[in-house]
């Protein structure tokens, strides 16, 4: 178990769960460590030890027993953290269980994740969510943490125990895949929240505008003659829920923002001094209204790729800090159910595997990020619920991801980690690959043909 | 050649002159006593209809017949749809009987694209979702083409819910290909955002109607009213039926159908010789045998029927 520290608003520590791990030592040599935060953009050898960043320097000798990398030509991060996933355990462990998708996160350079609880049953009650977390400590490849729901069975209408929840480790509450239609009931869980101590991460949407809307409202759903789902039914939503925060001094997360309205409301609540944070994924970040074109249930989540401005604006925001960080809103489905016709399809895309891949190729290659403000977007996702953030500095846990910069690859091509391949990138080409990640001190994925030895 | 027809927008001009040409080459077989040529003799098309349809359904039906093919028709209710079975595996299933033609009407947008990508059929896309009805557009241009004869420059105006229509994207899609002016008009509710983007203006009221040289009306669905579209019918009527005061006398109306009197369309103008709405009911089965036609023949027929198959009627 990971106890975090306090932070602030945040009452009780986060805990997450993962299968029992003998840390390793680890002699990373040659590679470029790259960690703003901690001032570090420069080749150095790395050591790892006893779930530690033991030491940083050069030529460092190989303790006894040390698996050596020869890690010269590649990057090394702080590992990433992903605060919205969905891991589809319990009921639908046919689209992803514990081990897959927490794989797909190591795969992806992540050494902790955050699940959502719309799960069948919903995770919203101790029994379960203590259930799902012993699952977790037999079957977690890296640290997870468990979201509970804001209401019963997310219906929207009664909270749930939250304070008993928080006491048997949920990291914070969402009724993620719905909104809390009620802005009665969202005001007394900001109320709650007083009690509970835990962060309320919130899907931003307004079901009346919503609707039985399949894509975003624009000019290309005009002309697929698909219903469309439009910006002010997220803007909307989130404009009301700021302002909820601000009167009840509460603390809220918007997840997966979309639209530029949304940017907007946030930038504003932000200068008032509303306590709010926010995540962008990585499809809205590179994606737009226009890829729907061809109907490809790939390309079909909720919220939706809305248009270039939206885009723009993500991006910008990202750049800004507006937006907090880099969530990948993993949702893994059955193959039968997107091969339907769009309006059918389920809603939603995998993304652990390639999140930093697709976001270095299409944003920091073209030049619109810095790679050095992508690892700090990508590694923050915890924050806002009290996690720490990854660092590469001596003394910190050995959270780190061995990156190629150069390495070129189709996405899909050799299979995916995760139990589903529902990926909005799938047959892409994109650059720059993981090659190898440790989290919390012990390594939890290695790229299939990357070659490690030991020192003679 | 073209392989499927999945949306209007995959046909050129020359293609939709071609289709129309071919058309009126047909129109000639059905003023026979005897209907029928040799053309698609020993080939199987499938009629796969998963929405309620008489006019379509059963013009595909005589359009396949007349052609000479072997017609399976395939509804879904009472066929294993009702049992669950997804469209992919409906497609495989009647797959096994290697059909020329797959005909795909569905209450879902882009059906048809996919039982192109799961069959090796021709697909014909007989209405998918709001997306496109892209046999309608063609029987339109037709029974325009063969009212007034040249169609460049004709004003078009289609008045209704544009929203839930795929009779209207197909048509913007259309007539403006063939070089019409386009309008479009209903309540603010049922135009879509952005619908110029297919090629056309947006009115919201009729006073400008004088100036169309055909009127489009497209059907009003009780439905909407439910929906909160519209207020009440009655209200719909009052600002955009089309009645005799409306329509001019040198006015072209047309109507998908079926047509619900007394709500797009008073009596008078559906019965007056203005109204295609018959010529258009009529044309579709020309039209349908045109892009069977089109799709199929010289794709490599069962022997017999060579490419470039002859219109002329064969001893029985």
């Amino acid at each position: 178990m990971n106890r975090a520290p306090r932070a602030a608003g945040i009452s009780r520590a986060v805990e997450l769960d993962r299968a029992p791990v003998r840390p390793g030592t680890v002699l990373i040599r040659g590679a470029r460590l790259l960690d703003p935060r901690a001032g570090l953009d420069g080749q150095r050898d790395l050591l790892i030890r006893d779930g530690a960043i033991a030491e940083l320097g050069e030529s460092l000798a190989a303790p006894e027993g040390a698996e050596t990398v020869d890690a010269e030509g590649l990057h090394a991060f702080p590992a990433f953290v992903d605060p919205h996933v969905h891991l589809r355990t319990p009921g639908r462990e046919d689209e992803e269980d514990l081990d897959s998708g927490t794989r797909a996160a190591a795969a992806g350079g992540y050494c902790a994740i955050l699940a959502q609880p719309n799960t069948e049953p919903v995770v919203d009650s101790a029994p379960v969510l203590r259930s799902l977390r012993e699952r977790a400590r037999a079957e977690a490849r890296i640290p997870t943490g468990f979201l509970a729901a804001i209401t019963v069975g997310q219906r929207g209408e009664q909270l749930t125990e939250m304070a008993e929840m928080a006491d048997a480790g949920a990291a914070g509450f969402t009724d993620d895949g719905l909104p809390v239609r009620s802005a009665g009931v969202m005001r007394q869980a900001l109320q709650y929240q007083r009690l509970a101590g835990r962060l309320l991460a919130l899907h931003e949407e307004d079901p009346s505008l919503s609707g039985d809307g399949a894509m975003h409202e624009g000019e290309v759903s005009a002309l697929l003659g698909l219903t469309g789902i439009p910006s002010v039914s997220e803007s909307v939503q989130v404009a009301r829920d700021c302002a909820l925060a601000a009167y009840e001094g509460g603390r809220i997360h918007v997840q997966h923002v979309s639209a530029r309205e949304t940017v907007e409301a946030i930038e504003q609540a932000k200068a008032a001094g509303t306590q709010v944070t926010c995540e962008a994924t990585p499809h809205h970040l590179i994606l737009t209204d226009d890829a729907v074109r061809t109907l490809d249930t790939n390309m079909k989540m909720n919220p939706p790729l809305r248009a270039e401005p939206d885009r723009q604006a993500l991006i910008e925001a990202l750049r800004s800090g507006a937006i907090d960080c880099v969530a990948t809103d993993h949702a893994p489905h059955a193959r039968e159910e997107k091969e339907q016709p769009f309006e059918l399809a389920p809603m939603g895309v995998t993304g652990l595997e390639t999140a930093f891949a697709a976001l270095h190729t299409e944003l920091v290659l073209p030049g619109l990020v810095d790679l050095g403000l992508l690892v700090e977007r990508m590694t923050a996702g915890g924050e806002p619920f009290g996690l720490p953030v990854p660092r590469i500095e001596p003394g910190a846990p050995a959270n780190v991801c061995l990156v190629d910069l150069d390495a070129e690859w189709e996405v899909g091509e050799a299979g995916y980690e995760s139990r589903s391949a529902n990926c909005a990138f799938a047959g892409r080409r994109l650059t720059g690959r993981v090659r190898m990640t440790v989290a919390a001190g012990a390594v939890a994925y290695r790229e299939r043909t990357f070659a490690l030895g030991a020192v003679a | 050649m073209m392989r499927h027809l999945l949306s209007v927008d995959d046909l050129t001009r020359d293609d939709i002159e071609r289709i129309l040409g071919r058309a009126a080459s047909f129109a000639e077989v059905s003023g026979r006593e005897i209907k029928k040529v040799p053309t698609l003799r020993g080939r199987t098309v499938i009629n796969l209809f998963y929405e309620a349809s008489t006019r379509t359904s059963s013009s595909f039906e005589l359009a396949a017949k007349r052609l000479s093919a072997d017609l399976v028709s395939v509804k879904s209710s009472g066929s294993a749809v009702d049992k669950g079975e997804s469209l992919k595996d409906t497609v495989q299933t009647l797959s096994a009987y290697d059909p020329a033609a797959i005909v795909i009407r569905s209450p879902h947008a882009g059906a048809a694209a996919l039982v192109a990508r799961w069959s090796r059929a021709a697909v014909v896309n007989a209405g998918d979702g709001k997306h496109e009805h892209p046999t309608q557009a063609l029987l339109d241009l037709y029974t325009l083409k063969r009212r007034v004869g040249a169609l460049e420059g004709l004003r078009v105006w289609i008045v209704g819910d544009v929203l839930h229509s795929r009779v209207a994207r197909s048509g913007i899609l259309a007539f403006s290909r063939m070089g019409c002016e386009v309008t479009v008009c209903g309540p603010p509710t049922l135009v879509p955002r952005g619908i110029e983007a297919l090629g056309c203006e947006v009115r919201t009221t009729l006073d400008e109607l004088g100036t169309a040289d055909v009127v489009y009306a497209l059907r009003m669905q009780r439905e909407r009213m439910t929906g909160s579209y519209v207020p009440s019918l009655r209200e719909y009527a009052a600002q955009y039926q089309i009645d005799g005061r409306r329509l001019g006398p040198n006015q072209l109306l047309m109507h998908p159908g079926p047509v619900n009197r007394g709500v797009e369309l008073a009596a008078e103008v559906i019965d007056s010789p203005q109204a295609l709405i018959v010529e258009q009911v009529e044309s579709g089965v020309v039209v349908r045998m045109a892009v069977l036609y089109e799709l199929l023949a010289g794709r490599g027929a069962p022997s017999g029927v060579a490419a470039g198959a002859t219109t002329e009627p064969q001893p029985a």
